[in-house]
Formats: structure tokens, sequence, C-alpha cells
């Protein structure tokens, strides 16, 4: 079996032929990162005792006569879902220690499915980045470009993807942190449309916009892992009860009567030119295989990453409240007199400076006296740049831009500017605001080798069209650089 | 100088509802359980873990609401309050900030002028309990059975003028929730808790004074107690030209004095915004006129119903409105009897003497109303007499079952054929020559013995009015 050569969709019809099993199928995924992943850094915690047992059931499960659709085919999991017994540490040493109790949804469903959860993948502390560089357990490396960052905050996965130690990823995206590593890395990333997928067990960073999603070789994987992943959930008031399509057999065709837009908005100076031209190379495919090219507009894109920023922060001041030593996690072997005292060491050791800016910022924009200025008026614009994707939806049925204005980043270049980093995300963090669906396609890389990746914006619950354009220009895409 | 200061009191209610589940998750709402054994990753703040809404605990809401006169917002939203302390799993508590379920309301209380007096409601919302901490000497430790228990906070304007005056309230409130169910309304086992907002200002002054907020009452005569001696602490300190300052203060039970907790300057920011968690609750018109019709009457609407539909005394009217069950079982027997009279009269005497002697309530009971219908019905077609059928009452309220079925079973019938008297008669008198001797002397008594002893023969079966008639003819006999 070469791994190398092996896809969700080919490992399953591989493991259904009987032309391997999950054992040798997920021996050969540790083998790979044993001997890759100490140069990468991709995976927190791999516990391969515990693989080959889930994949030995695996087997012996399909021996008896069973047949789920992932039946055997091991998957690594980024390290802020909760998978009964393993550890989730949101790459963060305030959750040192910590064991899941419980199952994410997710995880539930792809367990049902028959998924094996090979290990835990890097990522920055509490999603918190664009870089993987604000993990506090590990760096992770470009698979494409070793001095170079991963992207962020999924980074692990996609290196795992990208690197060819998982066949598939799951990430989470809460302002591009799916589909940028992906760019960076050159695999596909999906995040699905706000309310597609359950969040449930999924440790909330900023629970309006974080949205779980896989990360593959192929935009066929991701269709056949949301097809799994996706639907209502009664323990996510925030999903909703609408059919899920079969993703995977709907793709194929080409791109006739199909209009897609081109916002302005994100074709402007600042972005790089090789990331501008590999873009354009790609919509002029998309083009060739039948679609029509409109110019669109996004009039409000300008206040999107402010408008995150204070939302997202004030999001993850509450929701990261919970990580007080009480109950789970590390506390401060300080002696402390009061609680307060304990709370304030134990927070003070356990996270890192990138997660406390986040809430100190989140704390102050929900502060009586600051209220109305930041939070009440990034509610405002949060709805105007909804109402943007709405008029553009109007004309056309999805967007093609850039997914981030730069090829990955040598290490260590955006540490020293945390606002030029969050300044990365300005084509992403619209689709979370407006809670959008968004997928991102490898399309070439520089002539420095760096991948670069196109970004599909499809409207709310559409992630059929996404996925088909997705497929569509994969079929065809030249990769050149 | 001394002068008599116009008093306002506000309260703040938090009633803990009577629901299966907790508020956002499957645990168990059971107390008296082992500390940590009622919890799932919800209720403890895990991370990843989401509250699911309990729906049944919004209805209590809304339904206690309309009970007491509020509106109902057709679009009502939850919001998170920030604050760390370790009872708190999240450190933020899911509560209601600027749309809560109920708004405005009114609770009447009685005057002691007979009269009655309106207290207006502001809102009425749904949250959170928080866990208990508990302390020991060198350590605490905190139960979270408790904290996801759904909350009803009641808060009312400053209507209330006297200490008085707020515990007549917390009694009004405490029997209206008790009788529509929503809660168990125990205050000493902390699912009724009050704070409290007082202040005092000189007649003449239109602007309410500074209040001082007054926590740890958990007794409705605790409340009333902190009251006073709060009221009379500010009346001393004004009367002595002092100024009252905004703070919270503490009711000490043992001692009997309020304590300074907190000052303003203390004051949490709680940063309050929307659970991005939870949907809006949206109720449309329809259905909340539908939770309407479905109201209970409340105590004392039914007293005047039962009084007027029924023909029944206003103090037995009153007795059974007071009880929700109690009504209901009155209502049962009354329609099915046809006589309400009749139905109060078992039921105010006989029901209640047994309630009171096992101390069971009628809704845990054996007893049906179909039951008590039953013997009702043998006591006026004489088939029963009364002793048989206060036994066969007892047997019915412990065990249950049907009177008629034990009155055949075991032969109870009353015998009232004269056919079948008429030889316990005759042997009677025959037996007993001296008290025949002494009722023709003029001893009337003598009668009532020879009666008696018919009984006696028979049993206690026979029908006491015909041995009586039996016993005349055959003495009036003998006279002649």
């Amino acid at each position: 079996m070469e791994l190398e050569s092996l896809t969700v969709r080919t490992a399953i019809d591989g493991l259904r032929k009987r032309q391997f099993s999950s054992v040798e199928l997920t021996r050969a995924v540790l083998d790979a990162i044993t001997a890759r992943d100490g140069v990468i850094g991709a995976y927190l915690w791999v516990d391969e005792a515990d693989a080959l047992k889930q994949a030995a059931s695996a087997d012996a499960a399909r021996a008896g006569g069973a047949d789920a659709l992932l039946l055997g085919v091991p998957l690594a999991i980024k390290d802020i879902l909760n998978v009964e017994g393993q550890p989730c540490t949101c790459a963060s040493k305030i959750l040192a220690g910590y064991r899941a109790p419980y199952d994410a949804t997710v995880i539930a469903r792809l367990r049902e499915a028959g998924a094996v959860f090979a290990g835990r993948t890097n990522l920055d502390e509490f999603a918190m980045g664009s870089t993987t560089e604000n993990s506090a357990i590990q760096l992770t490396r470009n698979p494409a470009a070793l001095d170079r960052v991963p992207g962020g905050s999924s980074g692990g996965s996609a290196a795992a993807v990208a690197g060819g130690m998982a066949l598939a990823a799951l990430g989470t995206d809460t302002g591009g942190s799916i589909r940028q590593p992906a760019s960076f890395c050159g695999c596909v990333g999906l995040k699905p449309s706000y309310g597609r997928v359950s969040r449930y067990g999924l440790v909330a960073f900023a629970s309006s916009l974080d949205q779980i999603g896989p990360m593959t070789q192929t935009v066929e994987d991701a269709a056949l892992l949301l097809g799994v992943m996706a639907g209502r959930d009664p323990h996510d008031a925030t999903t909703l009860d609408r059919a899920v399509p079969n993703y995977a057999a709907a793709l194929g065709g080409d791109l006739k009567g199909l209009r897609l837009g081109l916002p302005k908005e994100y074709f402007v100076a600042g972005l790089d030119p090789e990331v501008a031209q590999r873009v354009q190379e790609a919509v002029e495919s998309c083009r060739r295989c039948g679609a029509e090219i409109v110019e669109v507009s996004l009039p409000h894109t300008e206040y999107a990453v402010a408008t995150y920023y204070i939302l997202a922060s004030a999001e993850a001041s509450a929701n990261l409240a919970r990580f007080d030593g009480v109950r789970y996690g590390h506390r401060s072997a300080v002696a402390a007199g009061t609680p307060l005292e304990m709370y304030l060491n134990t927070r003070a050791e356990g996270f890192g400076r990138e997660v406390k800016r986040r809430i100190i910022l989140g704390t102050y924009v929900l502060s009586s006296g600051y209220y109305d200025a930041y939070y009440t008026h990034a509610q405002r614009v949060r709805t105007l740049i909804r109402r943007d994707f709405e008029s553009a939806f109007m004309q056309c049925d999805a967007l093609l831009t850039p997914v981030s204005p730069d090829p990955a980043y040598l290490i260590g270049a955006t540490a020293e500017d945390p606002l030029k980093a969050y300044l990365i995300d300005i084509f992403t963090v619209t689709a979370n605001l407006a809670g959008i669906c968004g997928l991102s396609v490898p399309c070439g890389t520089t002539p420095a080798g760096l991948p670069v990746g196109l970004q599909v914006l499809a409207p709310a619950f559409d992630e059929g069209t996404l996925l088909r354009i997705g497929h569509v220009y994969e079929q065809v895409r030249e990769v050149r650089s | 100088m001394k002068q008599t200061y116009r008093v306002s009191i506000g309260l703040e209610i938090h009633v803990q509802l009577k629901t299966r589940t907790k508020l956002f998750c499957g645990c168990a709402t059971s107390f008296g359980v082992p500390p940590n054994t009622c919890v799932c990753p919800v209720c403890l703040g895990y991370p990843g873990a989401m509250p699911v809404m309990n729906r049944e605990a919004v209805r209590l809401t809304l339904v206690s609401g309309l009970m007491l006169g509020c509106s109902i917002n057709t679009y009502s939203t939850f919001d998170r309050k920030s604050y760390f302390y370790p009872d708190m799993p999240k450190n933020y508590q899911i509560t209601q900030y600027d749309k809560p379920l109920c708004l405005d309301g009114i609770i009447d209380i009685p005057m002691t002028d007979g009269g009655r007096k309106p207290i207006r409601l502001i809102r009425i919302h749904l949250e959170e309990d928080v866990a208990k901490s508990m302390h020991e000497s060198s350590w605490s430790g905190v139960d979270f059975n408790r904290a996801g228990t759904p909350l009803m906070e009641i808060v009312t304007h400053p209507d209330l003028t006297s200490a008085d005056e707020a515990a007549a309230f917390l009694t009004a409130l405490r029997h209206i929730l008790l009788y529509i169910g929503v809660s168990a309304c125990n205050l000493e086992e902390g699912n009724m808790r009050c704070d409290v907002n007082v202040s005092l200002r000189p007649p003449g002054q239109d602007a309410l004074g500074t209040k001082v907020e007054l926590k740890n009452m958990n007794t409705i005569s605790g409340a009333h107690d902190a009251l006073q001696y709060e009221i009379a602490r500010q009346s001393e300190v004004l009367d002595a030209g002092g100024r009252i300052v905004q703070e919270t203060r503490r009711w000490d039970v043992d001692s009997g004095v309020t304590i300074h907790m907190r000052s303003k300057e203390d004051a949490h920011d709680y940063r309050y915004f929307a659970e991005p968690d939870l949907l809006p609750i949206v109720t449309p018109p329809d259905q909340i006129d539908a939770l309407r019709r479905s109201l209970p009457e409340l105590p004392a609407v039914r007293r005047e119903r039962l009084a007027r539909q029924y023909g029944i005394p206003d103090y037995d009217a009153s007795v059974l409105a007071a009880d929700r069950a109690l009504a209901d079982f009155f209502e049962a027997v009354a329609q099915r009897c046809g006589t309400g009279k009749t139905a109060s009269n078992w039921i105010m005497t006989d029901v209640l003497r047994l309630v009171a002697a096992h101390e069971t309530p009628v809704t845990a009971c054996a007893l049906t109303p179909e039951a008590l219908v039953e013997l009702i019905g043998m006591v006026e077609a004489r088939t029963i007499n009364a002793l048989t059928a206060k036994e066969l009452l007892e047997e019915a309220f412990l065990s249950g079952g049907s009177p008629t079925e034990q009155v055949r079973a075991r032969g109870l019938a009353q015998v009232s054929d004269s056919g079948a008297l008429d030889g316990w008669v005759d042997a009677v008198v025959q037996a007993n020559p001296k008290s025949v001797a002494d009722w023709k002397a003029g001893k009337q008594a003598a009668a009532g013995f020879l009666i008696g002893q018919v009984m006696k023969l028979s049993k206690g079966k026979a029908d006491p009015k015909v041995v009586g008639r039996l016993v005349g003819e055959r003495l009036a006999q003998q006279n002649g």
C-alpha cells in the first residue's frame, strides 16, 4: 500500500475491496508520522496502541459484515475537539492533564461511521492566531517549506494532510483557521455555513463564528466527510434542521449556468502579485469550464477585520473564563489566600500572550462605558457585512477570491506585530461574520514553491455549489508556478 | 430630630422551578443526593459543552407571568453575566438582561384594614442557579448538583412601605406559586430566596432615598426582621443628620443585625452580552393565548366560584380553594354526587380528619373521588350506616378500592327490612323486661338501650332508624 497515493475516497475503496486492512492503513499513517513529524511537528499527541486497537476493531467489524462509510479510515483531529478518553489541550498549558470525558458531536458521528482517531494536531493556542506559532506546546513547520509557518490556527491539521501524515483531518474555522492553513500548505479546507455542523464538543473560541470542517487532499474527500458531520444536533441549539444532501454523489459536470463573482475589494493593492496571478489563472479555468464571471462589490470589507476582532474577542473573554483551575486542567501551585488569587495565578501561568491579549481586548470592549462604542457598533457592522453578501449573491451564485493576501510567512515574521498579523485574515473573516460557507482549493504555487489557495464562497447552506465549483476546478487545474 | 420617614422596599425573589431536569442539560434536579452526582459536562462547564434550553422551564415561567398579570415578551433573549466565583462553572451565568420573558404584572397583598394593595412587578426572567460552596476549616469544596437548576427571578417596583407589607407580599407570592405548582417554594431549602432593596426619605420628598441592598434572609420572618432592623438603623442615621451610603448588607440571623458586605464601588461590571449558544425564545400571540386558556384559577377567584356554584358556605369554599388538589377533589365529588353541600361536609370533616391523622395530602392518599361518591350514595340510600361508612372511608383512604365492592364482599349492607329486624327486636324486648318496665315507668333512655342491644345483635348492620321505629312500636304495643 502506498499511503502517498491514497485519499479518503481511495482508502474507502481499498478497505472495501480488502486490498488492505485498517490496521495496515493506520500502521502506514503512524509510520509516516514517525518518519516525518519530528521535523514538521504537526501532531501534539499520538497513541499508537490506541489507534491500532481502534483499527483492529474496525477490521473485526468489517469481517462481521459491517460496512459504514468510513469504517477503518484514520483521521487526524485538531486538538480543540473533545474525543472521549483523549487529551484536548487546545495547545495551551492551562488544559494540561485534561482528558475529554465525552465525544464532540462530530466525533460521535465520525465514530458511528467507523473512523479511527489516530492523533491530535497542533494549533494556535485556543485557535487564536494565523500561523500556529501561538501554540504553547510546539512549532509546526510548513511541509512545502520548512522555514515557513503552516498557517493557522489549524496549522497542525493542514501540515499533517499536506505532509502525507494523514489522509484527512478536522480543523476549526473562526476567522479563516481552516481555509488559510489549507492554502498555505496546499490542501483543501472547507468551512461549513454557521449551523451546518454541530459545535458541541468544540472548545469554544467565538461561539457565533466557530465552525468545524474537513481538511483534505481532494474536494471529493471534503464532500464525503461533510456528509457525515453535517446536520441538526439536539446538543447544539444553533444547528439548523435542514436536510443533508449527498454532497459527494452530487459532484461532477461543469460550471455551465453558474455566475461567479469577483469582489473588487478582494483584488487590491497589498495582494501579493504571485498570489493574484495564481487566483486569476484559476478564475480563467472556471470561465473555461462554462462559468460566467462578473465583478461584484462587498463595500464594507475594510471594516471586517476590526469588527471580527471586537466580536470574537468579546465572546472569547467569556468562553475562556471557565479555565480557572477549579475543576480541571492546570492549577497554580503558588499558595493563594483567596479564590481570586488562585484564578490570577492559574490564568497568568496557564494562558499565553496572544490569548491574554484577546481576553483583555474582549473584556475591554464589553465593559460598561465602552460597550456601545465597540460591541454594539461591531454588531451593526456585522449586519452590514452580511447584507453585502446577500446583495452580492443576488448577482452571482458564488464568489472567487484569494484565501490570503500572501503565501506562507517565514517563521517569526509576524510575531512582533500583532496588528499586522490580524490583517492576514482580511479575506477570510467575512465568511464567518456573514455565516456563509467557504472553501479553499489549491491553485498552484509561487515560483518559490509556496502553495496558493483559491477561495470559493457560497451562500449559507449552499455547500453543494461550493463543492461542485471546487471539484470542477480541481479536475481542470493546471498546476503551475 | 426624630421623624417618620417614608419607606420604599423593592424585592428580588429567586424561585427554583419544579422541573425534572436542569435548565440546560438532562441532569436531574434532585436534592439531598451525594455531592457532584447529578452533573455532566454542560452543568460542570467543561470545555466544548453547550447549553440547550429546557422548554418546560420556559413554560413554567410564562405560566407564572400570566398568573401574575404580566405581559409576555414575544421575543425574549438570554445573556451572559460574567463574574468569577468558584460556584460558577463557566464563570458566567446564563440569564436574561434586557429582553426577559415577562414584563410588568401585579400581586395584591392584604392590608390590615381588610383592603388590598397592588404591588407592581417590573419583570420576571429565567436563569441558571449556581453551585453550592462548602467551607470546612482547612478546605473548601463545591457541589455542582445545584448548578444549572432553573431559577425564575421576580423583581418588584419599590412599592412596599413596611416590613409587614414585604412579608405579606412574600406570603402572597408563595401561595400563588405553590397553587400553580411551579415551585416547591420552600425558603428553608433555598428554593425560594429573596434580596431586598430598602430606602428611606423624608415626607414631602419625591425622589427615592439612597438604597441599601440586604441579602441572606432565608425565611419570610427573616426578611421581615431584617427589614425592620434596617429601617430602624437608617432612621437613626438620618435622625442623627447622617447620610445613607449605597451598599450591600448581610442579615445576620443570630445577632439580629445587618452587616456591611460591600460598597457600590466594589460592584461588578457584569459585561452582559447576548448568549450566542441559545436561540431567542419566540412566543407568538396565539401561543400566549393558548397558555392563558390553560391557566388554573387563582385561589381568590375559585373561592368565590365554589361558594356560588355549589352553594357551600364561604368558610368551606376558602378552605377548599386554598389547596388546588383539594378543590379539584371536591369538584370531582360534588359534580358526581350532585350536591355540593354533602360533598363539602364529607371532605371538610371526614376526609380532612384523615389527611391530618395520617399526614397524607389528598394527592397522595388512595381515596378517589369515585370512591367517596359511592360512599355518599350508599349512606344516602341507607345501604350502610354512618359508622360503617367512616370505617370504609378510612380503608379507601389508606388502601384504595371500591367501597361498593367492600360492602358486597363483606356483607356490610345494613338491614332495614323490618321482617328481618322483627326477630331481633322481639328477642331483645323479651330478654330485657327490666328495661321495658323502666320505659313504662317513663324512662325514655331505656328505649335507647334496647335499640343499642338490637344493633349489637345485628353486628352493626341494622339500620338504626328502622330499629328505632320498630322498638318504639313494640313498646307501644306492650303499653297497650
